[in-house]
């Protein structure tokens, strides 16, 4: 298959052996498990259940909050033992609303909904409500509600189904170690979202650094002459959706579009092999495989963990700590995000954790820029960092927009570029809030205009109903003294 | 009774004449500046600017007598946009001390007065005559006007709460100047 080049990017250290010979094992199931209601992109999840409720594992215990949410279901059987606030795998270190389980490690399964019995005769409502209910998120980080990706068929006309299996990341093995122990898992599932997409063609793109992911997906999709599975070059970010669609298309995704837009919806491999669980087996999201790794973890691993397991259960399952961690990250070292506690449990976008030593970090102090225009040579985007991040430290955001910040992917390859060590994905990230609180108030300030007019027309409306009711009366009073008049004048 | 009603008649048309006429000749020019700002501002009426309302607001803002900083419940985007139509500069400071916030009903201390539900320009607090009332938070845009009616100090404003959806990334902070 013919590729296409995509702009700039970088070759970072993968270290990626440090876990991708580890075959997946499951974690041992924990005592206690914690369930937060916003782990995907979109309104959080309602509570079902009360303290002290008896659960079964795949128990819907939260339900979708909203067109864009999904539920959330027991992950083991026990007894809901709380629901308060857990510090949230974000690097906010806020609490979140949570659902506490106490595992009775029965790990007894509820009655799960029928499997479709053949999907491919299955209409695109009724996979879609399956894959909504099984409380299904892309797996591959971002954690946008699948369902709603999958009804993007009946809105747009679609060619291919793109499935990532690139992995760019450094450290992370999740996704390579899934396609090549559950390759059948895989295509079915992606047959299934094809399906439902309506998309003719699927293409499963794997980086060249997985020769044997790249081996067993190509036999297991030998059998379907729609899939093919394409090598990638090892170029970060490759795995970014946007890019990903142009090196397999050649089409670029216009600024402010979707990847649907010009025919092609992608999805993570461990999402269609979520939906291949939801869709066969009537199972809904309740577990995936988590990469744990870095200079400070003694064993790194690949561990299939429940979600709601904390991150101290996966690093003491991988030996714990072998130096003291300089980092933890949720993610990927280039675009994961800081892990503010091990208290934090596993959520269904966490690919990797990752407990990094000072070395693996390499933090160094700023200093000035020196004009080399890397970062502008290597921007995936085709940006200049280095102008934006000028008018960002002025907090001049109406520029930082104008010069297209919010096409930025922070992928942070500028960061990782600079030779001044100048936290440019940081000012990116900074700009990309600020605009989007700035936007969020203009929304509310209209809101109080739209409200506050109406408030004065309700106001006005009343009084004028009022002065009518009187008017009314008065002209009663009026007819009815007139008629009395009459009556007692003699005739 | 013919003559009562063409008397009428006749004094109804020429009395409406004369105030169309007037209307006509002798209107009160608005500047049309003054309309685009009051467009601008939330249009509540709450007063916390020390203007009557909006419209009072917008003529000052029009004539250069207040600051664009001057609408509290507004907060930076309102500034912001007064300071681009103005072309001035906004000294944003204030701006950053003191967050958005919201009223908050305390329920002990309630006696369903509905003086706050007359008070709120955006008929944001909920409630009837001698039971409880609540204010509804996403509506609630912070003017406070309903804090100075009530008369058991039930209400109180909290800020804003800092949540996962609308928190985001600090500036990074570096010591030198960069570029």
């Amino acid at each position: 298959m013919k590729l296409f080049p995509i702009r700039g990017g970088i070759h970072p250290d993968y270290r990626k052996e440090l876990a991708s010979e580890k075959a997946i094992v499951a974690l041992p199931l924990p005592a206690t498990l914690y369930i937060p209601l916003q782990m995907h992109i979109g309104a959080p999840a309602e509570v079902l259940v009360n303290e002290g409720d008896l659960v079964k594992k795949g128990q819907m215990i939260a339900r979708s909050g909203g067109a864009v949410s999904v539920p959330q279901h027991a992950p083991t059987s026990g007894r809901i033992q709380a629901i308060t606030q857990i510090v949230a795998p974000h690097p906010s270190g806020l609490a979140q609303t949570t659902i506490v389980i106490e595992a009775d490690g029965k790990d007894e399964w509820a009655e799960l909904p029928e499997p479709i019995a053949d999907p491919f005769a299955a209409d695109t409502f009724a996979i879609n409500e399956r894959v909504a209910a099984s409380g299904i998120v892309g797996m591959g980080g971002a954690a946008f509600p699948s369902a709603v990706k999958l009804s993007l068929g009946t809105l747009k006309k679609l060619d291919t189904l793109l499935l990532n299996g690139a992995e760019c990341e450094p450290y992370l093995t999740c996704d390579d170690r899934v396609m090549r122990e559950y390759a059948d898992e895989i295509i079915d599932g992606a047959r299934i979202m094809a399906h439902a997409l309506g998309a003719p063609k699927v293409v499963i793109a794997i980086e060249q650094n997985k020769p044997q992911a790249i081996d067993i997906m190509t036999k297991a999709a030998a059998a379907f002459a729609e899939i093919a599975v394409v090598g990638v070059p090892v170029q970060y970010p490759m795995g970014s959706e946007r890019h990903l669609v142009q090196a397999i298309t050649g089409r670029e995704t216009p600024a402010r579009k979707l990847t649907a837009d010009i025919g092609v919806v992608v999805h993570n491999v461990a999402t269609a092999r979520a939906v291949h669980h939801a869709v066969r087996f009537g199972r809904p999201l309740v577990s995936r495989v988590v990469t744990v790794s870095g200079g400070a973890v003694r064993e790194p691993n690949n561990i299939e963990a429940p979600i709601g397991a904390r991150v101290a259960d996966l690093i003491a399952f991988c030996g714990g700590f072998e130096a003291e961690p300089a980092s933890l990250v949720n993610g990927g070292p280039m675009m994961g995000q800081p892990l503010p506690s091990l208290d934090a449990p596993v959520v269904k976008g966490m690919s990797g954790i990752l407990a990094l030593t000072a070395a693996e970090i390499n933090q160094q102090p700023a200093s000035a820029c020196i004009r080399c225009g890397s970062c502008v040579t290597i921007c995936p985007c085709g940006l200049v960092p280095v102008e934006m991040a000028a008018f960002i430290r002025k907090d001049n955001f109406e520029v930082a927009a104008r010069l297209g910040v919010m096409d930025c992917v922070s992928c942070g390859s500028c960061s990782w570029v600079c030779p001044s060590h100048i936290p440019l994905v940081q000012y990116f990230n900074y700009a990309k809030g600020m605009i989007n609180i700035q936007e969020r108030e203009r929304r509310k300030n209209d809101q109080t205009r739209i409200l506050a007019e109406a408030h004065t027309q309700r106001v006005e409306k009343a009084a004028a109903e009022k002065a009518a009711a009187l008017a009314a009366k008065k002209a009663q009073a009026a007819a009815a003294a007139a008629a009395k008049q009459k009556d007692e004048t003699p005739a | 009774m013919l003559m009562a009603v063409g008397s009428l008649t006749v004094m109804g048309i020429a009395l409406g004449g004369i105030l169309g006429a007037a209307a006509r000749f002798l209107a009160v020019e608005e500047n049309p500046l003054e309309e685009e700002l009051k467009a601008m501002l939330p249009g509540s009426q709450c007063g916390q600017c020390g203007y009557v309302g909006c419209g009072q607001a917008a003529a000052a803002l029009a004539r250069g007598e207040a600051p664009v900083t001057l609408c509290p419940p507004g907060g930076r985007a309102v500034a912001e946009a007064l300071a681009k139509r103005l072309g001035v500069t906004a000294d944003l400071s204030e701006h950053e001390e003191k967050g958005p916030e919201y009223a908050v009903i305390i329920e002990e201390l309630c006696i369903g007065c509905t003086r706050c539900i007359k008070e709120c320009s955006v008929d944001a607090i909920m409630g009837a005559n001698k039971l409880m009332h609540t204010v509804i938070a996403d509506a609630c845009h912070g003017c406070a006007k309903c804090i100075k009616v009530c008369p058991t100090d039930a209400i109180e404003m909290r800020p804003v709460p800092m949540t996962l959806s609308n928190w985001h990334w600090a500036k990074p902070e570096t010591e030198h100047t960069l570029h």
